[in-house]
């Protein structure tokens, strides 16, 4: 088995000499007496794709919940570029340069795209209409649509303006949790070419998962989740390779 | 046997062809025209005899019996008529004219929505209407103006920034009321514990609204994580306590017998002027509260404040996302509806001098939600207008119906706003949309959406 288990590892022993813009260090959350996470490391570097997998109820959201500063872990550290944020409200942790897309995307239904796309550049006085532009760019369909309300959105629609809603706050790291729910094959492939053209414009994400394959295509590196623990953490094409995830994640029978 | 079988061969697409037919009285015109006659019917009844206690069919008897309910009708139906079959004329006529560029049409359009000073020139113009045309009015009516219109007006203006803007429902919100008439009195020396030094009512206004602002914080930080349903049970508690309080603490508050003495406003600046009992002073002061606070309100809205109200109330998780801190806005939503409700309390106050615990009972609450329901939660001509003929309505049905009927007619009222115009008298245009939005089931709606049996249109 060549899976390399994170275990409390300094940073020093990182082989690239690149720091870490976020690191979760043994990170442990609770929902009341459940415990949901249960000793978590992850780090993702700059200008990294990380792909973080799982079954349902393995922790991915919690994950994303608590770097984000909706939840605070009860132990461990949340650290972007090697400073603490954990505790950090996510209102506050916006103007760090950390956008989150939220599971089930919670576009403002009743608000019209512009509106949305307005809404998330709050952070700053006056939303910039230079990015307004580009993101209409990335995603042409919602340039169409600009005073569609939110609610009345596709599905992929709806997802492609969650992500240009979070790009308008300009973030370092955008967190994006299950772009692909619910959605045709199709459309989760544009919506991938786009996440990867945001990338090569400079973005840093991590990508929760459940859709494995087009989520190692994109991604560096990817985490394994199990049951509130990382199982497995490699390179995006070992573990696509790797016999227990292609058995897991991908629909094939382990030999 | 085999006539069974024949019976349901033949009666499954017969009974899907009457599911999916539309009954003619599920048409919209008919269901307008339902509202019309019930109009009708209320108004047969505001006009025609009223009731006595010993023969309680006297007044329905007589009402219908004569021609007054056939005259309604008439009238009514001839609204609907036009309504329904010549409004597409009349509307082909206006549009030629536009088409056309009318001149003047086209002309006063283009400078109204052109032109800002034009449109402030006739704001201006009508404030000095409401301003100067009470002086025409006869006594009565100027303390109707004061002691009702511009206090309920003043709190569904308060309101509307919580409940409208906001999107939190607020059934406690004349306590906030109460607490600026007990601060009046209180500064004024009026409750039977003295203040530390006696202040100006003037003075006192500011203090109260400090109060209030104190007293909304202290509701609101507790209900933070609450909504709809939760928090109005919550905020109905908070008026309670108030409530109570107000009547049981009589060494403080001067119990369930209530204030009185509350000082007039008063001018002692070389020279000294009181407010006696002429209504007048009042209502301008009241007037100009409104106008000053519709304006900040207006600006608020379209603000990076109202931005973030409109955000909570969509979605509170998508909203902290996007960098709202929805813990202050919330609160700050509930300091400004309080410091608005403030100010009535003291204005009310000094102007009545005499009060007790029962002028602010919850009924008062729910009555100034339903001014704001009924203008359009979230449209600040809306609620004016909504708080102003609703308080308006009572008063002027004292010379048609029995007094004690008159709430009666008001609910009516009501009944058949909501079912027929759920969006209130002028909506807000994001809540024309939240409603149309909900009735194509799309997202969910604060108002309930089709009605049960299917919505035609
Ligand atoms: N609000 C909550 N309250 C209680 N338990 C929760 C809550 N949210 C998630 N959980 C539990 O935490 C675990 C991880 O959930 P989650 O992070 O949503 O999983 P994933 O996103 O990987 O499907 C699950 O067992 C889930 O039941
Ligand atoms: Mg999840």
């Amino acid at each position: 088995m060549s899976t390399t288990k994170l275990a409390k590892e300094p940073e020093g022993t990182e082989p690239t000499a690149a720091p870490a813009l976020l690191e979760l260090r043994d990170l442990r959350v609770f929902y009341g007496a459940i415990e949901a996470l249960k000793g978590v490391n992850l780090s993702v570097r700059e200008g990294e794709v990380v792909a973080l997998l799982g079954a349902n109820g393995a922790g991915k959201s919690t994950t994303l919940r608590t770097a984000s500063g909706m939840l605070s872990p009860r132990s461990g550290e949340v650290l972007l570029r090697g400073e603490r944020i954990d505790g950090i409200k996510p209102h506050n942790l916006v103007r760090f340069g950390i956008g989150h897309v939220p599971e089930g995307r919670r576009v403002f239904a009743r608000m019209t795209v512009r509106e949305n796309l307005e809404m998330g550049a709050y952070r700053f006085k006056s939303p910039d209409q230079d990015e307004m532009d580009r993101i209409f760019g990335l995603f042409p369909r919602l340039a169409e649509r600009s005073s569609q309300l939110g609610g009345t959105l596709s599905g992929g629609e709806q997802q492609m303006l969650a992500i240009g809603r979070a790009l308008m706050g300009k973030p370092e790291l955008l967190l994006l949790d299950e772009p692909s729910m619910g959605l045709a094959p199709l459309v989760v492939q544009q919506i991938f070419e786009i996440l990867r053209e945001i990338n090569q414009q400079g973005t840093t994400v991590l990508l929760v998962e459940q859709n494995a394959a087009q989520a190692l295509q994109l991604a560096d590196r990817g985490y394994v989740l199990e049951t509130g623990t990382v199982a497995m953490h490699e390179e995006a094409s070992a573990l696509l390779a790797d016999p227990r995830v292609r058995a897991a994640y991908l629909g094939e029978i382990a030999e | 046997m085999s006539s069974g079988i024949t019976k349901t061969a033949s009666g499954g697409p017969a009974s899907t062809a009457r599911l999916r037919g539309v009954a003619w009285y599920q048409h919209p015109r008919w269901s307008r025209l339902t509202a019309m006659v019930a109009i009708a019917v209320v108004l047969t009844m505001v006009t025609g005899e009223q009731g006595t206690d010993r023969d309680i069919f006297f007044a329905l008897r007589e009402d219908f019996t004569g021609p007054l309910p056939w005259i309604w009708l008439g009238l009514c139906l001839l609204v609907w008529t036009v309504r329904e079959f010549w409004s597409e004329p009349i509307r082909k006529v206006r549009r030629a004219s536009v088409a056309k560029s009318d001149p003047p049409v086209a002309w006063v359009r283009g400078q109204w929505r052109g032109d800002r000073r034009i449109r402030q020139l006739v704001l201006a113009a009508l404030v000095a209407v409401a301003a100067f045309a009470p002086m025409g009015l006869e006594r009565y009516w100027h303390q109707v103006l004061v002691d009702q219109i511009a206090i309920y007006v003043l709190l569904a203006i308060g309101l509307n920034v919580v409940i409208g803007w906001a999107g939190m429902l607020d059934l406690g919100f004349v306590a906030f009321f109460a607490i600026g008439a007990y601060s009046a009195a209180f500064w004024t020396g009026a409750l039977p514990v003295d203040p530390p030094f006696e202040l100006n009512n003037f003075l006192v206004i500011p203090v109260a609204v400090l109060t209030c602002l104190i007293a909304g914080l202290i509701l609101g930080a507790p209900t933070l994580r609450l909504r709809g349903d939760y928090l109005a049970i919550v905020t109905l508690g908070f008026h309670e306590i108030v409530y109570i309080t107000a009547k049981n603490v009589e060494d403080f508050t001067g119990g369930a017998r209530g204030v009185s003495g509350v000082e007039h406003f008063s001018i002692d600046m070389g020279f000294s002027y009181e407010w006696k009992l002429d209504p007048l002073p009042y209502y301008w002061l009241l007037l100009g509260f409104i106008v000053l606070l519709v304006f900040l309100f207006m600006r608020l809205e379209h603000s990076r404040v109202g931005r973030a109200w409109t955000a909570i109330r969509e979605d509170q998780v998508a909203a902290a996302a996007t960098g709202v801190n929805t813990v202050r806005f919330k609160l700050m939503a509930f300091a400004i509806g309080a410091s608005t409700s403030g100010i009535a309390g003291v204005a009310y106050a000094s102007k009545v001098g005499y009060f007790n615990p029962e002028n602010f009972p919850l009924l008062a609450s729910v009555l100034v939600l339903a001014y704001v329901i009924f203008g359009g939660m979230g449209s600040i001509p809306g609620v004016l207008f909504g708080a102003a003929f609703l308080v308006w309505l009572p008063e002027v049905l004292r010379d048609y119906v029995d007094p004690r009927d008159r709430y009666m007619y008001l609910g009516a009222l009501l009944v058949i706003m909501m079912i027929y115009r759920p969006q209130g008298v002028w909506p807000s245009k994001r809540r024309q949309r939240e409603l149309k939005m909900a009735t194509e089931g799309t997202v969910d709606g604060d108002a309930t959406a089709a009605p049960a049996g299917g919505k035609v249109s």
